[in-house]
Order: structure tokens, then sequence, then C-alpha cells
């Protein structure tokens, strides 16, 4: 089924299991351990075998010489594979990951070796006695700002202008021109990047954790050279991802041709210190922000260049993506700009954007707030506009209650209650202060299908390839079906990650819960069609509920019309223009208090609200979960999170969860999150959008501001750490 | 992770001797820290001899009215112990500053002692490091030390001493007691029982090969105002950025050890004579001699202030 025009009425509305905050499904056997993540088939592969990825030490340059007769005399050694005896492989596709194809390195930790042994330790061990002699080269680039003079633009991003921006700047009464940075950053998810690859002739198996099924299938088959229909993939649970494990990288692909030439199963996990490197992360950003306004507030200019960098071919972090849309303004200059840089390769990480570009934009939103000696909350809402600021009304937003947000959260967070001067407020030794932000997430929407089966018990059965990568994908798609065939949630069953079952939207960009959602219903519709004939009901006039299915006074169970045979649907959204017609965004609202130490300059948040409008809430208790983790992550974005560059061996040098901070418990007070009721026709038949990003964009900067509200020092440098602020805070009183 | 033989010993005498026995061996007992090593490789014990089972689980009082800590007692018991509570309550607040509730029930106090830095380097096997690899190199000196020390370091180290409880326990004046292979005992105050780096930073502390640490002893109790205030970028989980581990008054005297700033819980007993005068009079003996780098210079400012607000408390 196509989504071309705006969503009518239809059965998701009823709001019977759809809104209603349903347990996850999932959720005893997450809590009892019996979800059985990639790492953890045991029982499945009795005689699997361990590879160990041995990485570069080096960022440049090539292996003069790599020597594993040692390594190979080890203990339970089976097998070590190089790039002087892994066959070949093809690079070309946009998901493939070749491994161990020749001497060159193009990053720290990329893989020189992967080593197979009987056990785990024996084959770490045997790694460790590899030796290898590396060519560095000469030259690399490891530092953005060294580099940044030297970037290009992007042809994906091309600039966007509108008006005359220089002139409309220049004379602006109220002018702001401030540059921001943001760090690379580590997406940190709590389950290493592991596969399991088995091989049944030349039937190929991986078990792994990945976000996309068949981007994965096209990604393994690609590489190894062999037809998709030979790749099975399945990801039955994923914990967590972030846009991590949207990639491949040496897991499933050294486990699938280890696991060839020794004809047993290969298992390959990436321990935690070699995923800072081996893996991507969200790429550093230099931001430079210029605003003209007037006198009122109302913005006349604004101006956003982003800067990054990444491996020849990568892409750029896009962080001025986002001031598209965000405010009016008839003159506006956005673009985009990338450098090389021989760092580890960047990619996307929860928001990819927005989640940096707001920490930007919005403080310097703030900081105009100043300027003008307007309220920020009352700044934002003047700046508010209904369409797109580059196409005109004729391209509205589909939905948009940012200003509602910024009520709505003024009033709950008590905004009124905040001193504009900075450093006015203290709590015993604590410097109090609050901060405000905008957060908007782009819709996007994919493709999504799925197979639908009633039983002879009653039961609906969902397959999809979609993932649950910790977001609850599991008990939303059984809402939407229990909505659609009128079930109570118990009589669903949902089965994911499968490459066997139909290709899904998978998690990524916040697509997943809308577009796999639409994906079911669109299957639903099949199948209420199927039962509907196969009842004698030829009105398309039937009612499904309470397991029935009903037509003019007839009433026929589900269980007894499925038979012995059952009956199935397999469906599929296909998503038209409306993006065309309708600019398609999530908003939120983020208030933020903390408290500054006022002698060691520690930062402890103290409370956080986000109101988001991100259309239909299927589940308020997932989408609640999933703000929570956006906003965790923003106060790490905000206070800690930095993989430090050391550009001598050109690589990032904290790569641990004990070095590379994220928020603990003691970090995060209650979290308050509101959902504003809001119904998007234009998104799909579920009228909702996605949440999980949304969760991120915009609360570091709501941290950032409440930090300058609170001390009066205004940081453009992310994280904002305690030596950053010292020099501002105030002398101490000398005591005697 | 190298492959290694385990026994278990049964006494004190009995594990130093097996210790002795086996060249390369180490002790085990909590594994906290040893096993993280060991799976990167930056240890490689031959041998390990478990101590677990060798009594020195015990927390009693001495003759002279202090305390004697067995040298097995895990850190969540040593926290809680009423003793330890009441009368050295700076350790007890260290103990709880550090680590995670999983961690330190594993822990023992002699193990906590003998933590091994977290500097980053350290732990990377792929870069020189002289702790690591004696005459390597330190990649520390020009590379990332924001939290690395800014007092008593050398040319070939700018380590710091991780532990929070060892800090506490500085100020405390306690006293470690060890037992040789031969069975002969010795005991060793604490100021001299951790190491600067020196020319030798892969030597950290004053125990000979094989010896074992049986307890740590407290002195009497000071009495006073009991504090730790750790200082860290997220709010546990985390180790100090600058630490400080003060009794103040009791006795009549002021006490301050430090943590974050040295290879070694770092006190200076001339400094505490001057806390009439300030905080600030404290600092500038407590940082005599500093030489941070440019990225962990914020520490000296950091801890003049931490130890203003300290004493202003």
């Amino acid at each position: 089924m196509e989504f071309s025009t705006p969503a009518g009425p239809n059965p998701i509305d009823t709001g019977r299991v759809v809104t209603k905050p349903v347990d996850r499904i999932d959720g005893p056997l997450k809590v009892s351990g019996r979800a059985t993540y990639a790492y953890e088939y045991h029982d499945e592969f009795p005689n699997a075998a361990y590879g160990f990825v041995l990485g570069s030490a080096i960022p440049k340059g090539y292996i003069e010489a790599i020597d594993a007769r040692e390594a190979e005399a080890m203990p339970g050694v089976l097998l070590v594979l190089t790039h002087n005896n892994t066959p070949k492989q093809n690079g070309s596709g946009q998901h493939n990951s070749p491994q161990l194809q020749g001497p060159g390195i193009k990053q720290a930790e990329q893989a020189i070796a992967l080593v197979v042994a009987e056990s785990f330790e024996q084959a770490r061990a045997a790694a460790r006695a590899i030796r290898v002699r590396y060519a560095r080269a000469k030259t690399g680039h490891y530092d953005l700002a060294a580099v940044k003079d030297a970037s290009r633009p992007v042809p994906k991003s091309p600039d966007s202008k509108v008006g005359e921006f220089d002139r409309a700047f220049a004379d602006a009464p109220v002018k702001l021109d401030v540059t921001y940075t943001t760090p690379d950053q580590s997406h940190a998810m709590m389950e290493p990047h592991a596969s399991v690859a088995r091989w049944d002739g030349d039937k190929l198996t991986v078990y792994t954790a990945n976000q996309m099924i068949h981007w994965a299938v096209d990604g393994i088959s690609g590489t190894l050279g062999i037809p998709a229909s030979k790749v099975r993939v399945q990801s039955a649970f994923v914990g967590g991802g972030f846009g991590s494990k949207l990639f491949l990288y040496a897991d499933p692909i050294l486990a699938a041709v280890a696991a060839k030439r020794l004809g047993r199963p290969v298992k390959v996990a990436l321990t935690r210190p070699q995923i800072f490197n081996h893996t991507n992360h969200r790429p550093a950003t230099i931001q430079h922000i210029r605003i003209g306004a007037a006198p009122d507030g109302k913005i006349v200019a604004i101006g956003h260049d982003a800067f990054s960098g990444n491996q020849e071919g990568g892409e750029a972090e896009e962080a001025a993506n986002q001031t598209k849309l965000l405010y009016g303004g008839e003159n506006r200059l956005i673009r985009t700009r990338l450098s090389e840089l021989n760092l580890p390769k960047g990619g996307a990480m929860r928001a990819p954007g927005e989640a940096v570009g707001l920490l930007a934009l919005e403080c310097a939103m703030d900081e105009l707030a100043e300027k003008t000696g307007i309220d920020p909350v009352e700044l934002r809402i003047r700046n508010d506009i209904q369409y797109d600021p580059a196409k005109g009304p004729d391209r509205p937003f589909s939905s948009r209650k940012l200003v509602e947000c910024m009520r709505v959260g003024a009033e709950r967070f008590g905004w009124n209650r905040r001193d504009p001067k900075p450093a006015s407020v203290r709590d015993g030794r604590w410097l109090v202060g609050m901060g405000v932000a905008s957060g908007i997430r782009d819709n996007l929407v994919m493709p999504s299908g799925a197979r639908v089966s009633v039983d002879r018990e009653g039961v609906l059965t969902i397959e999809t390839q979609m993932t649950d990568i910790g977001t609850g994908s599991y008990t939303i798609l059984g809402q939407v079906g229990a909505e659609m065939m009128g079930l109570p949630i118990e009589k669903v069953r949902v089965r994911l990650g499968d490459s066997d079952f139909p290709k899904s939207s998978g998690s990524g960009g916040s697509w997943g819960a809308n577009s796999a959602s639409a994906g079911v219903y669109a299957a639903c519709e099949g199948l209420r069609d199927e039962i509907a004939k196969k009842a004698g009901f030829n009105s398309r006039d039937v009612t499904f509920a309470d397991g029935h299915v009903s037509a003019a006074g007839r009433s026929r169970s589900l269980a007894e019309i499925a038979g012995q045979d059952g009956v199935a649907f397999t469906g599929e959204v296909k998503f038209g223009k409306l993006d065309d017609t309708y600019a398609q965004a999530s908003f939120a609202a983020h208030f933020c208090e903390v408290a500054v130490d006022w002698a060691t300059a520690e930062i402890r948040v103290r409370r956080l609200l986000s109101v988001c409008a991100a259309g239909r809430i299927i589940n308020p208790k997932t989408s609640r979960n999933q703000c929570f983790g956006g906003m965790t992550m923003g106060v790490g974005a905000a206070l800690m999170e930095e993989q430090v560059v050391d550009g001598r061996f050109g690589y990032f040098v904290n790569h641990d969860l004990a070095e590379y901070q994220v928020p603990v418990h003691a970090d995060i007070p209650d979290l308050d999150v509101v959902f504003l009721d809001e119904i998007d026709d234009k998104s799909s038949w579920i009228k909702a959008k996605g949440v999980g990003e949304l969760g991120i964009c915009g609360v570091g900067a709501a941290v950032a501001n409440a930090v300058y509200n609170a001390t009066g020092i205004r940081i453009r440098d992310y994280p904002l750490t305690l030596d950053k602020l010292l020099p501002g805070l105030p002398e101490m009183p000398r005591q005697s | 992770m190298r492959a290694f033989t385990y026994e278990r010993a049964a006494s004190p005498a009995e594990a130093a001797a097996a210790v002795a026995r086996t060249r390369g061996a180490k002790f085990i007992a909590g594994g906290t820290n040893l096993l993280d090593l060991m799976k990167l490789e930056i240890e490689t014990p031959t041998h390990l001899v478990d101590v677990n089972r060798i009594g020195l689980d015990g927390i009693e009082g001495t003759p002279d009215g202090g305390l004697r800590i067995g040298a097995l007692v895990r850190n969540t018991a040593l926290a809680a112990d009423a003793r330890v509570r009441k009368d050295y309550a700076v350790l007890s607040r260290a103990l709880l500053a550090g680590a995670s509730g999983q961690l330190r029930n594993k822990a023992t106090t002699a193990g906590n002692l003998l933590q091994r830095t977290r500097c980053p380097y350290f732990y990377d096997p792929a870069r020189p490091c002289n702790k690591r690899e004696p005459g390597s190199g330190c990649s520390a000196l020009e590379g990332f030390s924001r939290n690395l020390a800014v007092i008593g370091t050398s040319g070939a180290c700018i380590a710091t001493h991780p532990s929070d409880m060892a800090v506490a326990m500085r100020v405390l004046d306690a006293t470690i007691e060890t037992v040789s292979p031969d069975g002969a005992t010795r005991s060793i105050p604490i100021a001299e029982f951790h190491r600067l780096p020196g020319d030798t930073p892969e030597v950290e502390t004053a125990l000979r090969p094989a010896e074992l640490i049986t307890a740590v002893t407290l002195p009497k109790p000071l009495g006073g105002r009991h504090v730790y205030r750790k200082v860290r970028d997220r709010a546990s989980y985390a180790f100090a950025t600058v630490s400080v581990a003060a009794v103040i008054g009791g006795d009549g005297r002021n006490r301050f050890a430090f943590g974050g700033l040295a290879h070694k819980p770092w006190r200076v007993e001339a400094a505490e004579a001057e806390s009439g005068r300030g905080a600030d009079a404290v600092a500038d003996g407590v940082l005599a001699g500093a030489t941070p780098t440019r990225e962990n210079a914020f520490k000296l400012p950091l801890l003049r202030r931490t130890l203003a607000a300290t004493l202003a408390a």
C-alpha cells in the first residue's frame, strides 16, 4: 500500500490498545536473561570456535610484514587470517565492509588479523603474539580545526540560501556572531558488536547485533560475493545501537570467512576498547553561527556553517540542517563543509545533525535572548514559523507544536521563577540556574513490510525484519496488530529481526516506530480483507473486536475462520511524496535546572523536563523510556562525553567506559516527560512520528544554558567540564 | 589473557611461600583490577595464588585503642563497620566514594592499596609506557594528561594512584603489616608504602617479592571532623580529579591527604601546621614543586578551592 495522501479515520484511531502504556511484551524475557543476544547463541552452535580481531596500532600507512607463526603454534589456535590468506571481497556496495584485503591501513584499530581458537582467551592471547611491522604514513590529519580551512562543500547537502544574508546580517540592529565546537562522541551502547556465523553448504547464517537487517544482508552478501538469497541474518535482540549498528564491521564478515575456512561456526565479538576506534562515531564539529535580529528579537538573518571531518568517502555531520527549519527569518545562509581526516570513520549517531547542531544553535539563541533582553522562551515563540522558511507557505509543516511545547513546559517547570540575571541564585554551596532549548528532529519514513497471520487459536503472529534495539518495537508493533485485528495484546506474538521475514524500515533515524507500524497496518488491512472474505462477508464494512469479525449482525471468531491452516497476509507500506508538500518534523521544548558547585565547578543536573510533540504516541511508556535515554545522552553530550584525539597516534585515546564517560544514575535526576496531544495524518496511517532521537535534540543546550544562567560563564566548547568553568568562577573568600 | 596455573592457599605464610616458589606468580584476592589487567596482558602472571581463604577477613581492636583491618576485609564491609563509621569516618566516606557497589563487594583492603594507575596509556598495550614496559617512554607527558599527576612526577611517569581508600589511610597514618615467604613479618608506615615514580615507575610499593599484606592497622582514633571530598566530572563511578581527605580538629591539629595529585596519596605534614593561616597557606605547602602539564594545570586552583571549601564547611 502506498501512503500518498493524508490518512483518514481508521482502526488505529480507536485507541483501545494503541496509545495505551502497555508493558513491554519482551520484558519478562529480558529481565530473566532469556532474551538471547547475538553472542549468546550457545546451544545452536555447540562446536563454535572463537575469533579475536587484532586491530592496527597505526592510523595510516601499510603493513610491511605480519608474522603469525608464533600465534599459529599457540594452544587451541585453529586459524589466523591476515591479508595474506583472506579471500578477495567486494567493497563497492553501500553496506559492504571488506576486511583484511591488503596491507593498507586507513584507520587505527582497522582489523589486520583474526585469530580463531577453541576458546576466546586462547584467541586473544594468540592475537598478542602476532608480530607486525608497520610503515606509518608520514602525513595524516587528526585535528579538525587544522583542516577546517581546506574543507569542501558536500554535494548531498547543498548550500541553502534565502534572501540576502550578508546584507541583512550587516544591517541588523542586533548581531550575534559565535563559534561553537562539539567533540567526537561514541555510541557507547551496552551490547558490544558481536556475530556468530555458520555455513550449511552454500548457505550462510549470521546472528549479529544489527539495526537494519536488509542492509546487513546486502552488506554481507555483497562483501563475500554470494547471492543475498544465500544469507540469513538474525538479530532478535539488540542491546542498544544508536546508529553504531546500522553498519557492518569486522565481526560478521570475518566470522563468516573463518567459519567457511574451518567448516564450523565461528563467533566474533569486538572488545569494549576496540569498539571506540574500530567502529564509527559521531564526528566532531565546528559551527559558526551568525544571527541578525530586530530589537524585538525577530530574526532577520540567520547563518549556520557546520564543519566536520571524515575519512575519504565518508559523510559530513550535517549539524546545520535543523537551522533550515527551526526558526523564521527572511535571509538565510546554511552551509555544510567537510574536510578529510584520518581518524576512525565517522557515522550516524542518535539524531545525526540535530543532536550536535542544536548544541550550538540553541545556545546561540540563548545568547541572542540575553542580547535583546527578551526571555528565552518568548524569543523562541516570536521566531516560530509554521512553514518551511525556504519554500514559503506552500510547504507548511504537517504539524508543529513548538510554541505549545514551550508554553506547557514553562508552566510545568516554573520557568517564571528563573532569574534572568546570571549567577544570582545561590543554594548553599551551589550556584543554581535554569535553561531552555528547542528540539526538532526530521521525521523520516522508510518502506516497511510485515507478514501477519492468525492461527486456529485466534492468535495473531506478526513477522517482520524490523529490529528492537531496546526501543520497544516488539510491543508497539504488537499493539498496532492488536488494534487492527480487534485482539487483546496477549493474543499477539511478534517475531523480529530475521531476514526470512519481510523487509522492514529497520531501526534508524527515528523512522522505525512510525514506518514499521505502518507496515504492520498495511499487512493487517490485507489480513482483514482475507478474513472478511473467508467469513463470507462481502462488505468492507466489517468490525474486528473481541477476537471476532462482525458485519450486518453476524459475527464469527477469528480462530474459527483461521481454521487448521490459518490465514496470513504479507503487506508493505511505501511512502509517496507527501514530504514535498509538507515539512515533517517532531518538536520539543526542554527545560533544565542545574547546580554548579561554586568551589569546584562540578555541574549536577537537578531537574530536566522535555515536552514533546511527536504525533500520536503509540505507547506512552516505551516512548517515555526513549525520551529518558535521549535526555540522559543529552546530559552526557553537554557535560562529559568526548572522544579525546591523540594526534600523535591518530586515534581516540580514551577508549573504555572508565575514560569515555557517560552519565551514571547519580548524574540523572528524576526526568519529566510530557507528550502533547498531536495527530499527524501526513506521517502515516498511524499518524505518529519519531521519538527516539527527539529526546536528545536540544537537551544538551538546555543544560548548557542553565549552566550559563547559574554561573554567567558561557562555554562554547563542549563538553562543559569543570576545568573550563573554573577560571570564570568567583574568587574563594580568604579566611583565616 | 595468557594461560596461567592456579592454586588456593590455606594460610598467609603458605601463600607467600607459594608465590615465592613459582617465577611470575601473583596473589589474587578480589581480582577487580588484576583480572582486567590480565585480559589486556598488562599483567601476565604465570601462576595465581588465591588468598581468599586464608582468614585475614576480620576487623579487631588493637591494644593501644586502634583498629586492625584484615587484608581481605572487603571494601563494603570495611565501609559499613560501626567502629570505622564512628571513629574513622573519613575512611568509610572514601571507600563509598570509590568504584561501584558491585566492585566494593569484591575488592579487598590490601588489593585496594595495590591498585594500579588508570593512565590511559598504561592501559593501551600498543603505546609506549614506562610503567608497563620500562624504558619504552611515557606517552602521557605530551599526551592526554588531563586527569594525571601534577606533583611528585618524573620525566618517566606522570601516573596517579587511583585509590580513594588509600588517601584516607594516609591521613589516618595507617600501617601496613606483611608476611614474607620465610615467615618474617614487618610493619610499613603508609607514608613509606607507596613510592613516587622516579626512574622506576614500574616499582610502585615498598613490598618485596612474594611479600603478602596481612593487615592494615589504624592508630587510636583522632577525633575531629572527618571529610572526604572527591571532585570528579560525573557524580559517581569515576576516579578522582582531585580529592581531599581531612581530619579537622580532634587532637588539636588538622590533617590533610590528597588524591588525584600524585603517584601516591599526597600528604605534606609541614603544610598542615599552616592551617591557621587559611587554606591557601596549606595549599602553598602541599603544592610546592608541582609540575603540571598544560592539560592538568587546572588541578592546582581546583585543589586550592576544594581545600578552602572543605575547611570552610
